[in-house]
């Protein structure tokens, strides 16, 4: 009899979705059905069904082809490349469980690794601008509850967060937002006319890379100051008539993406609107909260904070002390100066995401990819050690974009023979122990 | 397990009455037995100071706003490492350090349980991992209740039995330990950007007054039996003038029983009453109004409370006091950082420089100590800094330096860029008392134990007790203040489970820690599940099968657990 | 008529490009979703192209070959995107004013026809910059 598991949490954004039900074979072995997912998390549960799994650790050959090894050999290849290494690129961490991240932190610490998160391509300048300026925000049920003025800002959860406009910000109604959309007033700010923007009460549409005079604009429309004619291609009369209606509503919320943190400005954009919402809550009460892309990758920031006091790009290389500065311990610029003599990447997939004079560097170093399957990363690393799917063969903590931590579940088992994240870094934790007592 | 024979100190301990006699302590299978074999490990303590592990009943230390205060101040990290030693992990931040040196630092002042303060029950599994990942010293965590929807809707039709249904559910589910009170009613009102500033202010929509919060709270408390007392962050913290919704407050015990198993005797405590005693009307006349608090708090057996001793340093303030929080960044400008939480709670983040040279600050310091050295009762006054919110929890050798020297205080005062000012405001410069090291540890061991129902094996050295025992380098002789802060910063030993986890200062074992919370059995309640049912369906983010922190969480838990059906 | 066309580029999230990286990065899903430039039709017919064209999209990063196609994410004139993925990061500058951040939004790329060449793989087109693809 097929059974159903139900209160999945989703692993694939930072929307963190829990009310999946998931229909698995009685033998425990295959996913039948998907219910309640979004088109991308229904393509991660179903994408176990695809044959052609990597269940066996690979090492490259000269010839550029790949080997099978056993995990054994995986693990020592692994742990002596880190301990001869003298610092060690140790970057990933969004897509596996908060109990793993602890473990590879251990790790770190013996070698002097430099552990840094995907939030170092994304949210990394929002949390920049968190340092400079602080950030007022809530829970997502917050914003299901209380919420009447919803923006989104150089972000499209309809491609990136699909299921956030229905579970939190756009469509639900709350205990004080009982008559759901109809009783709140949505705005999307972008240099794009997206899915968001369609379904958007007013869409503003700012000129690329002019967020931070339009947030600027805003800021002094609310203040009452004067604004030129036109703003980012804005005019000023839709600034302050924007700004009149915000401020006539009882809880407003900013989301906010990679249109900000991504274009000039970096932290800037972010600063400002933050700066925005805290004097917005002089008129009305107004949060701002980030669209925080993977699944955990807030989950990483969380346990850096709590053992080293740094959301990313934690350098441990001293081995007595952890330090942290963007621009010198973050991965993109570690690779380009070329200052790690060996790359270990973990639930994640540089070679798709980092700037490619970032891989060229990295390609030419010792390298040891952890990850379920074959990517971008994988092809051009010395090892790739397949694992398990966390939130889908195994379970664990993960953190969802407003820092509420939700427990994902193993719903069926990974193909025979694939060990965790956890199992994986655990043993090379030994063997790391091993070989530093022997030296 | 091994066996230890503590011999030739001065042992204090309030719980047994003994007041700095010499008392040899044997120790074996992790607990204090009347006398050791002949191969027990001696451990030479003469001319030293012997006391149970001391228990922290008021800090935040793991959890949410925790977290946010250390990743959002990286500047917190500067120079305050530590070097690394041999079995240690890295150590790092001063205000709001990192889990493994929260550990650690608790365990070189001899420290062996910590009360996290302030859970969120959305929040609950992050505090437990936090929990999970803190070596050495045994904790626990207060969900917050003080803001609850639930609880304001039962309480508010008088549903005390409802509600401690809930609560009971609410304690398995997050592992907490009791009922911790933030601003009552002011929290969830901040959530429209609103707050409740007397006890009589009713809460918007909800109809609910923080006096009748405050009374259901103490009536569901006491109907569970729980070890710990309702535990209270009164309303209108930290502005001038608040003593009268402080006594307000506190007169709320009044008529209350304790009903409970664990001996504890009081229904309320009332947390960091330093940042709730304050005269005046603005910060131009601010003053202390330590002694009319403290004449009421002697008087009033049915209360326990904690100091909130300002520490006079650069720190990192953090409550489930939303509304405060952006009151105080109003007022100094720093980074202000918020989270208000679904159906709960909230809390807010403010960096805060408590500067010598800032008369507020020198009357702030002053009032902490006089709460101390008002009290009449050392077993119902607890030492606190309410950390990180008055200062770091690492300068509580530094606070019983100033408790136990004259010298040291007037040292201080006179270093007060308004020294004048300050002496003008408070009577600390008038007060000739000395606590003696019996008084410290009956406000630092004896005394919090009792209060959170914990002194059956905890707070004490008698036969049959935990083996928490810290030894440190002085004694009542010891006079040099310099020499007072040092020995109590630096255990000589420090037993944990019977097992020596600092010696000289240094960690040489990591300790097996423990989480404590509470299980109580209550009678079936089909509305109240029927209630939690429909709110996670309709108004929180998470599925309620999501909601639940799993044992997992909780590292060799030690579970209380009682029996509420009767 | 030109023969190339400069533009602003930005590189961005779809749920294409989603749902193709979680059916796998070597699937034709993510091929699909990610080796295209979305651009503005009056952008396409000022460089005389016609949908579905191959391109090539040259910066001062580099250059790579991708499809050009129009969207429902509508552009202005002047503006135009690739999904983030290996091709787009081809041509995004791993400069990051000292935040970690790169380039990924806002920096002008040339954009010229080339119906004759080929579009790499989503593994070959980081093999190549690597000098790790067999010729």
């Amino acid at each position: 009899m097929p059974k159903v598991v139900t209160d999945v949490t989703c692993p694939f954004c930072g929307t963190l979705c829990d009310d999946l039900e998931i229909t698995v074979s009685d033998d425990n072995k295959k996913i039948l059905s998907v219910k309640n997912a979004c088109a991308i998390g229904a393509e991660k549960f179903n994408h176990t069904k695809e044959p052609g799994r990597v269940t066996h650790p690979r090492m490259r050959q000269p010839d550029g082809t790949f080997k099978e090894i056993s995990y054994d050999e995986a693990i020592d290849f692994t742990a002596r490349m880190l301990v001869k290494s003298r610092k060690t690129l140790m970057y990933g961490w969004a897509s596996t469980s908060c109990q793993a991240m602890s473990i590879g932190h251990e790790i770190a610490e013996k070698v002097g690794g430099i552990v840094d998160n995907c939030a170092t391509v994304c949210h990394g300048s929002s949390l920049i601008a968190i340092q400079d300026v602080g950030i007022p925000s809530c829970t997502l049920g917050e914003i299901k509850n209380r919420a009447d003025r919803v923006i989104f800002w150089g972000c499209n959860p309809a491609h990136a967060h699909p299921r956030h406009m229905s579970r939190y910000s756009i469509f639900p109604r709350g205990f004080f937002t009982v008559k759901g959309h109809k009783g709140r007033k949505i705005y999307c700010v972008d240099c794009r006319h997206t899915d968001t923007a369609r379904v958007a009460d007013t869409f503003i549409q700012v000129q690329q890379g002019y967020d931070y005079e339009l947030l600027n604009a805003f800021r002094t429309a609310a203040r009452g100051g004067p604004l030129p004619d036109e703003i980012g291609g804005v005019p000023k009369e839709k600034v302050y008539e924007v700004v009149e209606e915000l401020k006539t509503g009882r809880f407003g919320v900013i989301f906010f993406g990679m249109g900000l943190t991504h274009t000039l400005g970096r932290n800037h954009n972010i600063d400002i609107a933050i700066s925005f919402t805290r004097d917005m809550n002089e008129f009305t009460k107004f949060n701002i909260i980030a669209m925080r892309g993977h699944w955990n990758v807030t989950g990483s920031g969380q346990v850096l904070s709590w053992q080293y006091g740094f959301p990313y790009a934690v350098d441990l290389s001293r081995l007595d002390k952890a330090r942290y500065q963007t621009g010198e311990t973050t991965s993109v610029d570690l690779l380009t100066r070329n200052e790690v003599e060996a790359c270990f990447y973990i639930a994640t997939d540089p070679g798709a995401h980092f700037p490619i004079a970032a891989m060229i560097s990295s390609s030419k170093k010792p390298t040891v990819t952890i990850d379920p399957h074959i990517n971008c990363t994988t092809e051009i690393s010395d090892v790739h050690i397949p694992v398990a799917m966390v939130g889908v063969e195994t379970g664990g903590c993960a953190y969802r974009m407003d820092n509420v931590p939700i427990e994902t579940r193993k719903v069926v088992d990974p193909p025979e023979g694939l060990l965790t994240d956890e199992e994986v870094l655990t043993r090379i934790l030994n063997r790391v122990n091993q070989l530093m007592e022997e030296a | 397990m091994s066996e230890f024979l503590i011999k030739n100190g001065y042992v204090y301990d309030p719980s047994q009455g003994i007041n700095g006699e010499r008392h040899d302590i044997a120790v074996k299978d992790g607990k204090i037995v009347e006398s050791a074999s002949s191969g027990a490990t001696v451990i030479d303590a003469k001319d030293k100071a012997v006391m149970a592990g001391a228990l922290e009943i008021h800090a935040h230390i793991a959890g949410p706003k925790v977290n946010v205060g250390r990743w959002y101040r990286p500047e917190d990290k500067l120079f305050h490492s530590y070097k690394r030693g041999e079995s240690t992990r890295i150590e790092g931040g001063f205000s709001i350090p990192t889990v493994f040196k929260t550990g650690y630092e608790y365990a070189r002042m001899g420290y062996t349980f910590a009360m996290e303060a302030a859970m969120p029950p959305l929040y609950a599994r992050h505090v437990h991992e936090e929990i999970h990942d803190t070596p050495i010293i045994d904790e626990a965590a207060l969900p917050v209740i003080g803001n609850n929807w639930f609880m304001m809707e039962y309480i508010k039709n008088n549903e005390i039995e409802n509600n401690a249904a809930y609560v009971a559910w609410l304690l398995r589910q997050t592992k907490g330990y009791g009922i911790k009170i933030v601003n009552p009613g002011g929290t969830e009102a901040w959530a429209w950007g609103l707050n409740c500033l007397t006890i009589h202010d009713p809460v918007p929509y909800f109809d609910i007054t923080p006096a009748e919060i405050i009374t259901g709270l103490i009536q569901t408390n006491e109907f569970l039996g729980l070890p710990h007392s309702v535990h209270i962050h009164q309303n209108s913290l930290g502005l001038p003038g608040n003593y009268t919704v402080t006594l307000d407050t506190l007169k709320l015990a009044e008529g209350h029983t304790a009903k409970n198993r664990f001996g504890r005797k009081q229904v309320m405590h009332s947390t960091h009453l330093q940042f709730h005693s304050y005269g005046g009307d603005n910060w131009g006349n601010f003053e202390s109004k330590a002694r009319e608090v403290m004449d009421y708090v002697n008087r009033q057996e049915n209360i326990t409370i904690d100091t909130g001793n300002v520490t006079l340093d650069e720190t990192t303030t953090m409550t489930a006091d939303g509304p405060f929080e952006h009151h105080l960044h109003g007022l100094n400008h720093l980074k202000w950082a918020n989270v208000d939480v679904e159906l709960e709670t909230a809390a807010g983040v403010v960096p805060y420089i408590y500067s010598p040279n800032i008369k507020v600050c020198g009357i702030q310091w002053a009032i902490g100590l006089e709460l101390a050295l008002f009290s009449k009762d050392p077993m119902r006054t607890f030492i606190t800094t309410d950390h990180p919110n008055a200062g770091p929890f690492t300068r509580y050798p530094r606070i019983v330096t100033w408790l136990m020297s004259k010298k040291a205080r007037d040292d201080q005062i006179k270093a007060f860029k308004y020294s004048d000012k300050v002496v003008d405001a408070t009577e600390v410069a008038s007060i000739d008392r000395e606590l003696t090291l019996y008084e410290i540890a009956a406000m630092t061991r004896a005394g919090p134990a009792a209060a959170l129902g914990l002194s059956q094996n905890y707070g004490g050295l008698a036969p049959g007790m935990n083996a928490d025992i810290a030894i440190y380098n002085f004694n009542d002789e010891t006079t040099d203040p310099a020499a007072i802060e040092k020995a109590y910063g630096n255990v000589a030993f420090l037993f944990k489970d019977g097992k020596i986890c600092v010696r000289d200062g240094v960690i040489v074992d990591p300790g097996m820690k423990h989480t404590f919370w509470v299980d109580v059995k209550v009678k079936e309640n089909k509305q109240v599940m029927h209630d939690v049912r429909e709110k996670f369906l309709k108004y929180y983010s998470v599925n309620e099968g999501n909601y639940l922190v799993p044992e997992s969480y909780a590292p060799h838990q030690h579970v209380i657990a009682l029996d509420a059906t009767q | 008529m030109v023969e190339k066309i400069t533009l602003n580029l930005i590189t961005c999230r779809s749920i294409q490009q989603g749902v193709g990286m979680e059916a796998g990065k070597t699937s034709k899903k993510y091929f699909d979703a990610c080796s295209i430039i979305e651009m503005h039709e009056d952008d396409m017919k000022n460089l005389g192209i016609l949908k579905n064209t191959n391109v090539r999209v040259t910066s001062a990063t580099g250059s790579v070959v991708v499809k050009a196609v129009t969207t429902r994410q509508e552009l202005v004139p002047g503006l135009a995107h690739i999904p983030m993925g290996p091709w787009a990061n081809r041509i995004v500058s791993a400069y990051t004013y000292s935040t970690g951040e790169p380039c990924f939004k806002g920096f002008p790329v040339e954009v010229e026809p080339a119906p004759s060449e080929q579009i790499l793989s989503a593994v070959d087109v980081v093999k190549d910059a690597c000098g790790l693809l067999k010729k």
